[in-house]
């Protein structure tokens, strides 16, 4: 990120903020801003800064020190469950040198104007910040060590920064943060240029405890910021925040996508005790604005749920086209014979074609993915009111930003008299980056003249409602000649697009949905086309943990398997042959300039890296060991969100068809480790999560309408789904290398290495997710 | 309406103007303001509700007020006999970083906390049993297998 320092802006920055308790005296603070200058640099912004707003890294903004030395660090990342608001401050404490111990946490609200870029997905947190954070600390510590300069009248170079101290190395004199902080608040933010970042060596906290999973020790690292707070239930969720006069609110939304509210009969509902009063919000399905729909606002959530019960309502699905006929698995049919015919060409290499019509043998599958919904712990909630035309929200929300823009427009406000404070999210996975439920709170508070109002969304409102998780079809054929090698790949790819959610239906995938690991498909195999055919959207859709990368990897993953069993070969050894010897591709080359937005010279697809993942799970599950009948390995790795991995599941078929997953080895190149211990339980946490999509969870619709209503129909994995063991093992850890994602990446692989160990016990290949009953005879 | 008598973390509650059978779980949230206690699914599927009463793992979500009457309630708020002092059950979750959101993570704690009341040695199918009807989205439960085994260890610890 060096030549960003080319084009800074510095403009009146006040120091003040950096004095805890001047913060609120009326204080300007600007922020220290890198504008991006197209005009005269033709090259294009990547990673942090092609984001909206960019990034920030003055210290005024996101670091206060009191007298009694308590830093406080601003964590303006949405925490989801990923440790963001551990993991940064370790970062920024480390560079400035503060005692963990005496470290706390705020929280920004939704200001990327101040802030930098807040939009939390994507897994970019520490990706596009750990850079940033580092130059905040070190600036930070630069201004107290230049402050104990001045009071002791010595040259700066004699100071320095230990732990939470600064110490004048010739005399051994020494004075603590606290007793620096006022005079530190006064000087200038140094240069970026000139500042020292320190050297690994001097890390306290960043990438401890690495290395091997520690095997039920506790290890020296930080521990999660907000772990007692939670174990004690005094951690605040968006469902958890009561305001005086507060009322509470449910909403009947339209059941088929697009459809309108026709009539509706309030009496029972108004009969109900405590319930106040029935209206209507308005909707428009559509980015992410509410459904619209009749809403019950009561005096408590009881009585609102009981209200909504209570309520007749007549739907109009005369807007709503042909989402009101929509029959998944209809679909799904349609899908299959859409894949017989050819699609929009993405990518060809030789020819396929003529390749798959020389072949010795030609090997041919079908897969499907069902609808998702993330279904984070946490319905989605939000509390909104409003005082002499401004508007202030509290609530879950994974994008501080939209969302504070989303309500705006919905009130018709500047967005800037619009305060988003994020709470913390129970849960996210894509879901609370939508924010049209703050949107619904916004405008009942508007309804009820302003009085603070909870929208909370009842578990069957999260599964009926969600922006679902793209269904998949891809079909592929594959040709091998008399020794098994392959000669030709064909892949079709059939998925309503998120760009169904903006505008028209595009009916086919962007490019950034085809770049999730479809376009960017990295075997070596000399004759490839890559198809993708139309398919429309008929429930809303939105981005779900991986996103695209799940389908892609689930059909990629699973037809290596079906072709080394083809071959006659090994799994393992034919994956390494297929993604061939180490070498680094640009993504361009594939024809995808996406790339995660990041810049491919950095963030190459490297085989290498690939290989060394499928190296090191196998190595680590005993790949090629006899197992027990009924007993299998089944392998997968993926490439996703600039990072790598690679799963081994050690899976069992009982009799009677049930599955259990023993063990799971996931090896993961993520290139840097800031919070290692925190990258495992991501990891073991998509492994779960993984063998959920594997396994069971499904969203099906009939006539429109989506036929889950709670958990006992959409299952989702449980403790005794889990396998007892799960083995992360983090490779490759320098920080040489650029920093890769960590949410989502180790999700793509589980449900194909969950497949292929099946067909590894069984003998049995499952095509159609979830698994189910298919195995059960 | 009548008025439910009951006994909340210890201290006795009055519960009056609210529906006999509105469910505990809102009576908790809404009118006490003990928000420890989430709401997950409203229909006993996935634990996040779970609190004690007289000792027993139930779901609040699907459990009357009215069952209260005459009884002790226990919630997260309520665990640990001094504010700021960690049951062993906490103490271990803290210590394996168990919660990544951490949402699910007070019904969790209960139902591990009456578990290892019940059973202070759970084998892993014990622990199967007694904590599969409490979800997690996070996928946290490697580590909360874990924890119970090293909570059931510390607590045979204090005994011994």
């Amino acid at each position: 990120m060096s030549k960003q320092a080319d084009s800074l802006q510095i403009a009146n920055v006040s120091r003040r903020r950096f004095l805890k308790g001047m913060a609120g005296a009326g204080a300007l603070v600007l922020a220290v801003r890198w504008t991006p200058s197209f005009a005269q640099d033709q090259e294009k912004a990547y990673g942090a800064d092609a984001m909206p707003n960019g990034w920030v890294d003055d210290p005024n903004v996101f670091i206060s020190i009191d007298p009694d030395g308590t830093v406080t660090v601003t964590n303006h990342r949405a925490e989801m469950g990923q440790g963001i608001r551990t993991s940064l401050v370790m970062v920024v404490a480390d560079e400035l040198g503060a005692d963990w111990d005496r470290v706390r946490v705020e929280q920004a609200e939704g200001n990327e104007k101040k802030y930098g870029n807040q939009n939390t997905d994507g897994s970019r947190s520490m990706r596009h910040w750990f850079e940033p954070m580092r130059r905040a600390g070190a600036a930070a510590r630069t201004m107290l060590e230049q402050a104990a300069a001045q009071q002791w009248s010595v040259p700066v170079s004699e100071c320095k920064a230990g732990v939470h101290t600064v110490v004048h190395q010739p005399s051994g004199r020494a004075l603590g943060f606290g007793d620096l902080a006022e005079a530190a608040a006064q000087l200038p933010v140094p240069e970026r240029s000139t500042l020292q970042l320190k050297p690994a060596s001097e890390w306290r906290y960043i990438g401890k405890n690495s290395g091997p999973q520690p095997d039920g020790k506790i290890g020296q690292r930080p521990l999660a910021i907000d772990g007692e707070e939670i174990v004690e239930g005094r951690a605040v969720y968006g469902a958890d925040v009561r305001l005086d006069g507060m009322l509470y609110a449910v909403i009947a939304r339209p059941p088929v996508y697009g459809a309108k509210l026709g009539s509706f009969d309030d009496s029972k509902a108004l009969k109900v005790p405590g319930v106040v009063k029935v209206v209507t919000v308005g909707g428009q399905p559509i980015a992410f604005n509410p459904l619209g729909g009749v809403a019950v606002v009561a005096e408590n959530t009881w009585a609102a749920i009981a209200g909504r019960n209570a309520l007749s309502i007549q739907w109009d699905n005369s807007t709503a086209g042909d989402n009101a006929s929509y029959d998944s698995i209809a679909y799904r049919k349609k899908l299959e014979q859409t894949a017989k015919s050819p699609g929009k060409v993405i990518r060809e290499k030789g020819d396929a074609e003529a390749a798959l019509a020389d072949a010795d043998r030609r090997v041919e599958a079908t897969y499907y993915m069902p609808h998702l919904a993330q279904a984070p712990m946490e319905p989605p909630v939000a509390i909104a009111r409003i005082v002499d035309g401004k508007a202030e929200i509290w609530g879950p929300v994974q994008n501080p930003q939209a969302t504070r823009d989303t309500v705006a427009g919905r009130l018709g406000m500047d967005p800037a008299k619009v305060t988003v404070n994020v709470t913390l999210l129970g849960g996210g996975f894509g879901r609370k980056s939508k924010p049209d439920f703050v949107v619904e709170a916004a405008d009942l508070s508007r309804q009820f003249g302003g009085r603070p109002v909870r929208v909370q969304w009842t578990r069957e409102d999260d599964l009926h409602h969600s922006y679902f998780h793209a269904v998949s079809l891809d079909h592929l054929e594959a040709g091998l000649d008399g020794e098994g090698r392959p000669l030709a790949w064909r892949h079709r790819t059939l998925s309503p697009s998120i760009g169904s959610l903006f505008g028209p239906d595009p009916k086919h995938k962007g490019e950034f949905e085809l770049g999730m690991g479809f376009s960017t498909m990295p075997f070596d195999i000399p004759a490839i086309r890559l198809e993708n055919p139309e398919a429309s959207a008929h429930v809303r859709i939105g981005w779900y943990r991986a996103v695209y990368n799940l389908p892609h990897a689930f059909a990629i993953q699973s037809f290596a398997s079906e072709m080394a069993a083809a071959a006659g070969r090994d799994h393992r050894d034919y994956l390494l042959e297929l993604l061939g010897p180490a070498r680094k591709i640009d993504p361009r080359d594939f024809g995808d300039s996406w790339n995660y937005d990041e810049n491919p010279q950095l963030y190459p697809i490297d085989i290498g890296r690939m290989r060394a993942v499928v190296e090191k799970a196998t190595e680590a599950a005993g790949w090629g060991r006899e197992m027990p009948k009924g007993r299998g390995l089944g392998l997968a790795v993926h490439h996703s969100f600039v990072a790598y991995t690679a799963v081994v599941l050690d899976v069992e078929v009982t009799d009677a068809g049930d599955v259990i997953v023993h063990n799971a080895d996931m090896a993961f190149d993520c290139g840097p480790q800031v919070n290692p211990d925190r990258i495992r339980s991501q990891l073991e946490g998509a492994c779960v999560m993984g063998i959920g999509i594997g396994l069971h969870s499904e969203i099906s619709a009939e006539n429109g309408r989506i036929q889950q209503d709670n958990f006992h129909q959409y299952q989702i994995p449980r403790m005794s789904h889990a396998p007892r063991n799960i083995r992360v093992h983090l490779i490759n850890g320098g920080f040489d290398e650029p920093l890769g994602g960590v949410g989502e990446p180790g999700m793509p692989p589980v449900a194909p290495a969950l497949c292929n160990a099946i067909f590894a016990a069984t003998g049995k290949r499952i095509r159609r997710l979830p698994v189910g009953d298919q195995l059960r005879s | 309406m009548s008025t439910i008598n009951t006994t909340i973390n210890g201290k006795s509650e009055a519960i009056q103007d609210v529906d006999p059978s509105t469910p505990l779980l809102w009576v908790l949230r809404d009118h006490l303001g003990l928000v420890g206690t989430k709401y997950g699914c409203g229909i006993a599927q996935c634990g996040a509700c779970t609190v004690h009463i007289d000792g027993s793992p139930v779901r609040s979500c699907s459990t009357p007020v009215s069952a209260a009457q005459g009884k002790s309630v226990t919630t997260i708020e309520g665990l640990a006999v001094n504010v700021g002092a960690l049951t062993a059950v906490q103490q271990a979750w803290v210590e394996h970083d168990v919660p990544q959101c951490g949402y699910c993570q007070a019904g969790q704690i209960m139902s591990a906390t009456a578990l290892l009341k019940a059973n202070p040695n759970p084998s892993d199918a014990d622990i199967d049993a007694a904590m599969s009807g409490n979800f997690c989205r996070c996928g946290t439960y490697p580590r909360i297998r874990a924890a119970i085994h090293s909570a059931a260890k510390a607590q045979r610890g204090e005994k011994a």
